[in-house]
C-alpha cells in the first residue's frame, strides 16, 4: 500500500475555537489513479498536502493512520520528510506562472531537481533535463531548456513542472488542479500525458480537481468530498450513475452542449450529508 | 445595439485581432469562444475602452466610438471580469465599491440604490459593510455584477465571468445573469473558453482563432454539430469528450 490514511482530521484555530477543515477522511492508494473532487473549501487539497506534511504551521492534524509506504508521516522527522518530498512523492501545482522559479531557466530547474537526489555532474544533469523535456513531449527540448518561465505558454510551463517532478523518479504524483489554469485543448493534452507517464512508470496518482467529468476520464477511482468529509468513492466508470445527492448536484449543475437546460439546477445542501 | 466592423487591435507590430465584425441586437447575448491568445478578450477590452489602439468601426446604439470615450459611455457600458478578487479593491468595503460608480456619475439616492443593488444580485444586506476577503468567490462575483449594474447600464461585457468559480456557484451566477437580462433588457457580450457555458447563455456565438473570427453560428447549430470551420469542430469535440 503506497498511501494509507485512516480517520484524518485537520483543524485550524480561529477566534471562535477550532475550525474543522477535514473531518475523518480515510483513503488508501496503490499504483493507481485516484481523483479527489469537491468544491473549494471541501478539504481536498489539505488532505493531499497532509500526506507530504505541507500544511500551514497553524494546522492541527490528527489521524489513526497517516502513512506513505509504511512511513508514519505523523512521527517522521523533518529529515525523513525531505526524503519523501520530491524524491518519492512529487507535487504538481495549479499555475506554472507561480510555481516555477522566475529567474531560472526551465532546464536549470529540472536539472536541479534531478541532481538534488543523485550524485552527478552538471553536464549529466543538463542532459537529463533535456531528456525529461523530451519525455513530456516538448518538440524542441534543447531550445525550451534555455527559456525562462515567462517565455513559455501555460501548457508548456505545466510540462516543465511535470518534467521537474518526474526527475527523481517518484512513486507517487500528487497533482493539485494541474490544468485549471489551462485551455480545454491543452488541458486534455496535459492530462493524457500525465496518465500515460503514470501508467508507464507504475506510479500512483492523486489528481485533485473541481471538475468531476474531467477527472472521471483520467482516473480509476473518484472520491467526492464535501465540507471536509468523503461523500462517496466510486469507480470512475460508474460516475454517470452516481446516486449521492451531492455528486448528482455537481453533475447536474453543469451546462451541457448536448442537452440544453433553460435554467440550471442549483445545489440544495442537506445538513444530513455531514454525519 | 452593438455593431463591430472590421476591428483590428495591435500590440506593437502584432495584430491580436485581425478584422473582426459582428452585431448584437438590443437585449440579445453574443458569445465569443476561443483558446487563450485567440484575441477574444482583446475584442472586449477594445469595445469597453480599455485599449485605445484599435482601428475599424465600433458603434453602440448607433453612435460611433472613438478611442477616447465620453463619461456617458462609461455609464452605459460596463464590464465584469474573470477574477472577482482581482477586480475588487481589497481595502474597500462592498458599500464603497458600489457607491463609487454612483459618485462618479453624480447619481442621487445612493443609499437606496445600494440596498436595491444588493437585493438584485441576491446578496444579504449584512454583506454591505464587509471587505472582499470576508466573502466567498461567488459572493464576490455577485458584488462585481452589482457594481456593474449600479449606474443602470445598457450593455454588459462579461469576460469569463464564471471560470474562477465552483460549478455549483457557476450555475447560480449564470442563472442570475439570465434573470437580470430578462428583467432589465440588457445586451450581453460574453467571452469564455467553455463552449457549454457560452451556448447556455448566448443564442449567437462567434468562434475566434489567432485573432480572426473563423465562424459565427447559432447555439442550436453548435449543439447539433452543424459547424463549418474545423477549429469549431475541434472545440466542440473536446467539449463533448470531456463534458
Amino acid at each position: 500500500m503506497l498511501v494509507d490514511i485512516q480517520n484524518l482530521t485537520i483543524a485550524f484555530p480561529t477566534a471562535h475555537g477550532l475550525s474543522q477543515a477535514v473531518r475523518g477522511v480515510s483513503l488508501s492508494l496503490g499504483a493507481e489513479k485516484l481523483g479527489i473532487v469537491g468544491e473549494s473549501g471541501s478539504g481536498k487539497s489539505l488532505t493531499a498536502r497532509a500526506l507530504l506534511r505541507l500544511l500551514p504551521p497553524a494546522a492541527r492534524v490528527t489521524a489513526d493512520r497517516l502513512r506513505f509506504d509504511e512511513i508514519d508521516i505523523l512521527k517522521a522527522s523533518e529529515r525523513d520528510m525531505r526524503r519523501i518530498r520530491g524524491r518519492r512523492a512529487g507535487l504538481i501545482l495549479q499555475d506554472p506562472k507561480y510555481a516555477l522559479n522566475p529567474i531560472m531557466t526551465a532546464g536549470q530547474q529540472i536539472a536541479e531537481a534531478w541532481a538534488n537526489h543523485r550524485r552527478a555532474s552538471r553536464s549529466e544533469a543538463r542532459e537529463a533535463a533535456i531528456d525529461l523535456l523530451a519525455q513530456v513531449q516538448i518538440r524542441d527540448p534543447r531550445r525550451v531548456a534555455g527559456l525562462y518561465p515567462h517565455e513559455v505558454s501555460g501548457g508548456m510551463g505545466q510540462r516543465v513542472m511535470i518534467a521537474m517532478m518526474l526527475a527523481p523518479d517518484p512513486e507517487l504524483l500528487i497533482a493539485d488542479e494541474p490544468t485549471s489554469a489551462l485551455d480545454a485543448t491543452v488541458q486534455a493534452e496535459i492530462l493524457r500525458l500525465m496518465e500515460d507517464l503514470v501508467s508507464r512508470r507504475g506510479m500512483g496518482l492523486i489528481l485533485i480537481s473541481h471538475d468531476l467529468p474531467l477527472v472521471s476520464h483520467f482516473c480509476d477511482r473518484v472520491m467526492v468530498m464535501y465540507a471536509g468529509q468523503v461523500m462517496e468513492t466510486l469507480q470512475a466508470g460508474e460516475l454517470p450513475h452516481a446516486t449521492h445527492p451531492y455528486t448528482r448536484g455537481l453533475l447536474d449543475c453543469l451546462p451541457s452542449l448536448s442537452t440544453p437546460k433553460t435554467r440550471l439546477p442549483v445545489m440544495t445542501r442537506d445538513p444530513a450529508w455531514l454525519s | 445595439m452593438i455593431e463591430i466592423d472590421n476591428l483590428v487591435v495591435r500590440f506593437g507590430p502584432i495584430a491580436a485581432v485581425k478584422g473582426v465584425s459582428f452585431t448584437v441586437d438590443e437585449g440579445a447575448s453574443f458569445g465569443i469562444v476561443g483558446e487563450s491568445g485567440s484575441g477574444k478578450s482583446t475584442v472586449l477590452r477594445a469595445l469597453s475602452g480599455l485599449n485605445p489602439n484599435w482601428t475599424g468601426g465600433m458603434r453602440i446604439a448607433g453612435q460611433a466610438l472613438t478611442p477616447k470615450r465620453s463619461r456617458d459611455f462609461h455609464r452605459r457600458v460596463q464590464m465584469v471580469f474573470q477574477d472577482p478578487y482581482g477586480s475588487l479593491h481589497p481595502r474597500q468595503t462592498v458599500d464603497r465599491a458600489l457607491s463609487e460608480p454612483l459618485l462618479v456619475h453624480g447619481m442621487d439616492d445612493i443609499d437606496r440604490r445600494i440596498r436595491q443593488g444588493l437585493a438584485e444580485v441576491a446578496l444579504p444586506l449584512s454583506a454591505r459593510f464587509r471587505y472582499p476577503h470576508q466573502l466567498s468567490g461567488g459572493q464576490r462575483q455577485r458584488v462585481a455584477i452589482a457594481r456593474a449594474l449600479m449606474c443602470e447600464p445598457e450593455v454588459l461585457l462579461l469576460d469569463e465571468p464564471t471560470s474562477a468559480l465552483d460549478v455549483s456557484v457557476q450555475a447560480e451566477v449564470l442563472n442570475l445573469l439570465a434573470d437580470l437580462q430578462a428583467r432589465r433588457r440588457l445586451t450581453y457580450v460574453m467571452v469564455s473558453h467553455n463552449l457549454a457555458v457560452i451556448a447556455h447563455l448566448c443564442p449567437m456565438i462567434g468562434v475566434m482563432q489567432q485573432g480572426e473570427m473563423v465562424e459565427m453560428l447559432t447555439a442550436e447549430a453548435l449543439r447539433r454539430g452543424e459547424t463549418s470551420h474545423p477549429h469549431t469542430s475541434d472545440l466542440r469535440r473536446l467539449s463533448e469528450e470531456l463534458g
